[in-house]
């Protein structure tokens, strides 16, 4: 493989990483304050409809993000309402988000565009564009680093970028602050958070605003970075297997974070090994490697590699008179 | 009032909120219901495909049901009833060529039982044994369902030079009659429909699984472990072997999709037969309250609502059959998620009429 191959395959990696790293990052929040969130799928699904349908209605870059905000933000806010105010299942509420958001965005989208449930391609100045455009050119003619660089790291939007920065503010909110530290602790003894004078209620509010906004990110690169438009059923299966890194990283940012690289590689490497004879092993099935982060976590579940311990007060809603 | 009242109005709404989507898409909902309607009923052709849906979602709610009652959420309806149409499948293509239909139909049927059975198993061993949690192990199982199922049959089933992804068509004694056919061999004509005779294997099914349940010792000892683990402990019921026997009951049931669609209709092995029927099941057993009877009932709701939308695509255009998709996540939202937030005021509301309405409450028990 040369460096061409090796920086392509790097700069995949990254792109097919970054909606899976954005939505893990919203998991994380929303799991360390004892909130289950299965239905990261369906709020990335609907973040990247208003994206979509926002930008093609509007044109405009701030319009499209701040619509994805609002959709993001008022479907934690019914999570938090129905989970945490009236306790109501956490895993049904993510089954029942993610069914809505695979029916309504369809419907909407044909109802409103009339194009088969997509939406009109965006206008190149809604969508990301490479951030260090400039950079590329120069650095290509240093030898074997050089497209290593240009090609994998530095071609990319902005929102690969944020993501990154996002894995080290998510870590250093939650490990570091006296916030991160309540909300982790409403995860594992909210009973002991609730005896301290602080809100469990108000802490796991906030873990899901935090939840929507991140999502709503993850959805927007969808649309603004990945494809042109909307598309039905675009995340197809993205939020479920951010869900899988997350708990492959045991509920913690950077070791989410690798999970998802580690995730984006293999979807990655599947696309380049198809059709390809290796030396030892034969012909590997693309699906094997589609299939592996699934295996792995459940692997990792299974407490055969390490073992992945949830937040102990997870899925559990909080009882004040207890 | 807890049975019946809570439950209507939290369908009501769904219902509701559904038809505010109608309004906002342009059409008019009372248009839309009637067409629906008479789309789900107004023909034997109709009926005939209301049944046929309603078929696949017996036995999903029926899966989701059983492993409640044991205190587990089976959301692998999907991987598992994709499992049990690739057993169907498997069965048939290597006996039905040389066996009479007697033979292979009930093994067909003992195999998507089987193969349902064991890919719950293996998420049932992880909870019961390993202490991973049966949610998301199943959750990823119904991923490693789908690229297995794809392997399959990109690779080995797949006829050479056919260029869509199935297996060869089975050989005729591996067709579960039609109900058509069934009806013509007594006399009766009826319009060709995908309805086929598993619609009396969901119908043994219901009673198979209330009779379990509810009137026979291993149906106790699950639904006491689901009630109340510490308590069925104390008992001397051991918990693990109830996950076990919950969630096998829970696959094998869901793997029965696999004998509706390829068995009754396809007749070969497809890539998507299941198309979300795992987690329509979750809705069925919400509003049938994981009771067999309920979700019959909720199964031909939503076979209704599946084959009328599907008229209601072909009548209005622009009119998306994803509607029902829809409607079915918003009454798992109302239904399920929010299922209590209405039940202080419904109280209220009943305190406060209680002096009124006290001969009518009485007789409501």
């Amino acid at each position: 493989m040369d460096e061409i191959a090796l920086g392509s395959l790097l700069a995949s990696t990254l792109r097919v990483a970054t909606p899976l790293i954005l939505c893990a990052m919203a998991g994380v929040l929303a799991e360390r304050s004892g909130v289950i969130d299965l239905g990261l799928e369906g709020k990335m699904l609907l973040c990247a409809f208003a994206t979509g349908a926002v930008g093609a209605l509007t044109g405009s870059l701030p319009l499209a993000l701040a619509s994805a905000l609002a959709v993001g933000l008022a479907l934690s806010m019914l999570h938090a309402y129905a989970c945490v105010s009236h306790r109501g299942d956490q895993v049904v509420l993510g089954v029942a988000i993610t069914m809505t958001a695979a029916g309504l965005t369809v419907v909407l989208g044909i109802a409103w565009f009339k194009m088969g449930g997509q939406t009109p391609a965006l206008p190149d100045s809604v969508r990301l564009s490479p951030l260090f455009n400039g950079a590329a050119p120069a650095l290509s003619a240093l030898p074997f680093i050089g497209p290593l660089l240009a090609l994998g790291l530095l071609g990319h939007n902005a929102l690969v970028y944020l993501s990154f920065v996002l894995v080290f503010a998510v870590w250093w909110l939650l490990f570091r602050t006296r916030f991160g530290l309540r909300l982790r602790a409403a995860g594992e003894n909210p009973a002991m958070v609730d005896a301290a004078g602080v809100s469990v209620l108000t802490l796991r509010y906030q873990a899901l605003a935090l939840n929507g906004a991140v999502c709503s990110l993850a959805g927007a690169y969808l649309v603004l970075a990945q494809n042109p438009s909307f598309v039905p059923h675009m995340t197809a299966g993205r939020g479920y297997m951010a869900l899988a890194a997350m708990i492959f990283g045991k509920w913690h940012p950077v070791g989410a974070l690798w999970a998802c690289l580690l995730f984006g590689f293999l979807d990655a490497l599947s696309i380049r090994l198809q059709g390809l004879s290796l030396p030892v092993i034969g012909a590997v099935p693309v699906q094997a490697i589609q299939a592996l982060p699934y295996v792995l976590t459940v692997v990792l579940l299974a407490g055969f590699i390490g073992r992945a311990r949830a937040p102990k007060a997870l899925g559990t809603p909080y009882v004040k008179e207890r | 009032m807890d049975v019946a009242l809570l439950p209507a109005v939290n369908l009501a709404i769904a219902l509701l909120v559904a038809g505010g989507v109608v309004l906002l898409v342009g059409f008019k909902p009372e248009q839309v219901l009637t067409l629906l309607i008479k789309g789900a009923f107004g023909s034997q052709a109709g009926i005939s495909y209301t049944l046929y849906y309603a078929t696949t979602f017996v036995f999903t709610g029926l899966a989701v049901a059983v492993a409640f009652h044991g205190g587990l959420f089976n959301i692998g309806g999907e991987g598992q009833a994709m499992m049990g149409g690739l057993g169907t499948a498997l069965v048939a293509l290597s006996l039905a060529d040389h066996l009479p239909a007697a033979v292979v139909l009930p093994l067909m049927v003992l195999a998507a039982m089987l193969f349902g059975m064991l890919w719950a198993a293996v998420p049932a061993a992880l909870q019961a044994y390993r202490g991973s949690h049966v949610v998301i192990t199943t959750i990823m199982f119904n991923f490693i369902a789908s690229a297995l199922l794809s392997y399959l049959l990109v690779n080995v089933l797949k006829e050479p030079g056919n260029m869509t992804v199935e297996s060869r068509r089975f050989a005729d004694s591996a067709r579960l009659p039609g109900v058509h056919d069934a009806l013509a061999w007594l006399g009766v004509e009826w319009p060709r429909t995908p309805l086929n005779l598993s619609v009396l294997l969901a119908v043994a099914a219901s009673v198979a699984v209330w009779a379990l349940l509810w009137h026979s010792r291993p149906g106790y000892r699950v639904r006491a472990v689901g009630f109340a683990p510490e308590a069925a402990l104390y008992a001397g019921i051991r918990p693990k072997r109830q996950v076990m026997l919950a969630m096998a009951l829970s696959g094998a049931l869901a793997g029965l999709v696999g004998v509706n669609e390829i068995a009754g209709v396809h007749q070969r092995l497809l890539l998507d037969f299941v198309v979300g029927a795992g987690f329509a099941g979750i809705a069925v057993s919400l509003i049938g309250r994981s009771h067999p009877v309920g979700i019959v009932l909720a199964s031909v709701l939503f076979g209704a609502l599946y084959q009328g939308g599907a008229e209601l695509a072909f009548e209005i255009p622009g009119f998306s059959r994803d509607m029902v998709f829809t409607l079915q996540g918003l009454i798992v939202l109302f239904s399920g998620a929010m299922a209590q937030v209405l039940a202080p005021a419904l109280q209220r509301l009943h305190h406060a009429l209680r002096p009124a309405a006290a001969t009518q409450g009485a007789a409501h028990g």
